[in-house]
């Protein structure tokens, strides 16, 4: 099969297991495990955005959770105030989106470094969690929504559907729509990276000066890029807040920005499907670890394993160390190790090798 | 003028305290090009190390001072020849390792000591200016990161270690060429870094106490301080400090500590747009 081919059923795989996934999981599972997964979900979203400005872009965004929590406190900041979801809705998006234009402006026309960038972004995350945490007196409020400091904002009204302020989503309808937004934004990305557009981050990821001298300015297109990336983050952030009800300031955390960082990495960068595995993967790990802790509860086993962030520090540690390109790009590797290998051999014992397509 | 010498005071050690948590990244970042996001958890280190040595009997001064630079500079020693050597020459790599370091450690600090503030109250009593009063400890946290970068400019500009450091960073294979074993270098001046930053976090402990989580509190600071100095160890330090310091303790001033901490980064955003290469890049070019 050429390239080609396998990319279309890779594709079609994808979709008919997203769909499958999408309308048999609450028909067969409890409704504490939808709710489990949705969350999962929401954060596979996340995971695609940095995968989409780090994997494909070549920006190393270690802030992602700074535009994930400006959505999430957006919409419940404008829901409080509107009562109606649809436009507190959009502005989850675009409002994070407009901010990641801005930090975006001073940071690739500055063009500083990519090692900078990683630490202006952390920093804006760290300010964020810091302005936000002390903002716990009744004297902060936008309008009618009070901003908690480090109590959070609990009781966000739930999401409607557009103009219909009573018809309120539910839990499972919740699922539904985590679960199409990760498909639309995975086959979204899909099509945006077989487009100019997807080709030329790319190429300026490979090389940006000589993207620069083909006459392309990186600037614009890494700006481009983190912008749609800032406003997708937004997006499962307004997701999120309308999953628990409630944001805190723990979403700009550094072990928050940290998780999505791990996702991307143990996933694989330069591939969508990696994130979303890596994402899903760790979450379900850590609450495994979570969870299982031994009868009568030994105290050794909660200090070390259900301690998240000893545990992700030991992964990321391993994987940048032992396995740098992540699980999907290192299994597609031995896969086509292990194809070549056979073509090889059944050259070798005479067979006539099958005629590409 | 009893409040002028006040908020002098007071904006002279925002920049003590801020050249004292940056030094030690400075040193590893501007002689090894290592970004090491592990650097908050250095500080937490040296917090613990210096109140764990004072509970157990030493005087505070010598858990302060020799104890905790001590202890971080055999843990700084031990991480790069475990982790960071691997590395070198891969930024991005060091940086995530780093970060997972930083997240290990913080996970390991929390199993050990529990997620709780603990401190030693501030040695020194307070001192009297007109009508206010303000705590000696001040002072002397501003004469320990003077001494602190006197003795570094010492060191790299009239030592044997210095010289052999500086022409490591330079060129290292000329310096291996010439005898210098670059990977001792290496792993000294990581080690020094560290032992630096262990010695901040300790000085700083008594003022803010201790938590496992305390290193994000230094962290964002420290490193917009090294990156607005740019490459020049010591002088971009002292000249961003300064900038910064003087910036954040203005603002404080005027609103409150957070809004404070929100100009020092918005100023830090624009510097950074106005001089990428930080500020020793164009001023101060042939400082240390």
């Amino acid at each position: 099969m050429s390239g080609r081919s396998l990319n279309l059923l890779g594709l079609l795989l994808v979709g008919v297991v997203g769909l499958a996934f999408m309308f048999l999981t609450p028909r067969l599972a409890e409704l504490d495990t939808v709710l489990d997964l949705t969350v999962y979900i929401i954060m596979a979203v996340l995971a695609l955005s940095l995968g989409l400005i780090w994997g494909y872009g070549g920006i190393l965004c270690f802030g992602q959770s700074a535009f994930f929590g400006l959505g999430a406190y957006t919409y419940a900041i404008t829901m409080f105030n509107i009562g109606e979801s649809t436009l507190p809705f959009l502005l989850a998006i675009v409002l994070p989106g407009a901010f990641a234009a801005l930090l975006g402006y001073f940071m690739f026309y500055g063009r500083i470094s990519d090692v900078y960038l990683g630490v202006i972004t952390l920093t804006v995350t760290l300010i964020l969690f810091n302005s936000m945490n002390s903002t716990a007196g009744p004297e902060f409020h936008v309008g009618a929504a009070r901003l908690g400091g480090f109590n959070g904002i609990p009781g966000i009204p739930p999401l409607n559907l557009p103009f219909h302020k009573s018809a309120v989503i539910d839990l499972e309808g919740m699922f539904y729509l985590a679960t199409g937004a990760l498909l639309l934004t995975y086959f979204g990305l899909r099509l945006l990276l077989a487009s100019q557009f997807g080709r030329i981050i790319v190429g300026i990821r490979e090389n940006e000066r000589r993207a620069e001298l083909l006459g392309y300015d990186p600037r614009a297109y890494k700006l481009a890029t983190f912008t749609i990336g800032g406003a997708l983050a937004g997006f499962a952030g307004c997701l999120f807040a309308n999953w628990g009800n409630f944001v805190s300031p723990t979403i700009f955390g550094l072990a928050q920005s940290a998780q999505i960082i791990i996702w991307v990495i143990v996933g694989g960068r330069g591939t969508l499907i990696g994130p979303v595995v890596g994402c899903i993967g760790i979450q379900w790990l850590s609450a495994a670890l979570g969870a299982n802790q031994p009868s009568g509860g030994a105290d050794w086993w909660s200090k070390i394993f259900a301690n998240a962030p000893l545990i992700l520090g030991v992964i990321l540690i391993a994987f940048v160390l032992l396995v740098p390109k992540g699980l999907v790009p290192t299994a597609a590797d031995i896969a086509s190790f292990f194809l070549r290998r056979r073509q090889r051999q059944r050259e070798q014992c005479g067979f006539e090798p099958q005629q590409a397509e | 003028m009893d409040l002028v010498a006040l908020l002098a005071i007071q904006v002279l050690y925002a920049i003590a305290s801020l050249a004292l948590i940056s030094v030690g990244l400075a040193i590893i970042f501007g002689m090894m090009r290592v970004i090491n996001l592990a650097h908050g958890e250095f500080l937490m280190l040296g917090g613990y190390a210096a109140i764990v040595a004072t509970s157990h009997g030493i005087s505070i001064w010598l858990s302060m001072l020799v104890v905790a630079p001590i202890v971080v500079g055999i843990i700084g020693v031990i991480v790069e020849r475990t982790i960071i050597r691997f590395l070198y020459g891969r930024m991005i790599d060091t940086m995530l390792a780093t970060w997972g370091l930083s997240l290990f450690l913080v996970g390991l600090t929390t199993a050990i000591f529990g997620n709780t503030t603990v401190g030693i109250s501030a040695p020194l009593g307070s001192f009297q200016i007109g009508d206010y009063r303000t705590s000696a400890y001040t002072l002397f946290v501003i004469a320990v990161a003077a001494a602190v970068l006197g003795t570094i400019f010492a060191v790299m500009r009239w030592t044997r270690l210095g010289l052999i450091a500086r022409g490591t960073m330079q060129n290292a294979n000329m310096a291996a060429a010439l005898g210098v074993n670059p990977p001792r270098v290496y792993a000294v001046t990581f080690g020094a870094g560290a032992a630096l930053s262990g010695l901040a976090g300790a000085v700083l402990a008594p003022v803010s106490g201790v938590f496992p989580t305390i290193g994000v509190a230094y962290v964002a600071k420290s490193f917009i301080t090294v990156i607005g100095g740019g490459a020049a160890v010591l002088s971009g330090t002292i000249s961003a400090s300064a900038l910064f310091g003087t910036i954040n303790q203005i603002a404080t001033f005027v609103t409150t500590p957070v809004f404070g901490e929100v100009a020092l980064l918005a100023a830090a955003i624009v510097l950074i747009r106005l001089l990428p290469q930080g500020i020793t890049g164009r001023f101060f070019r042939r400082g240390l």
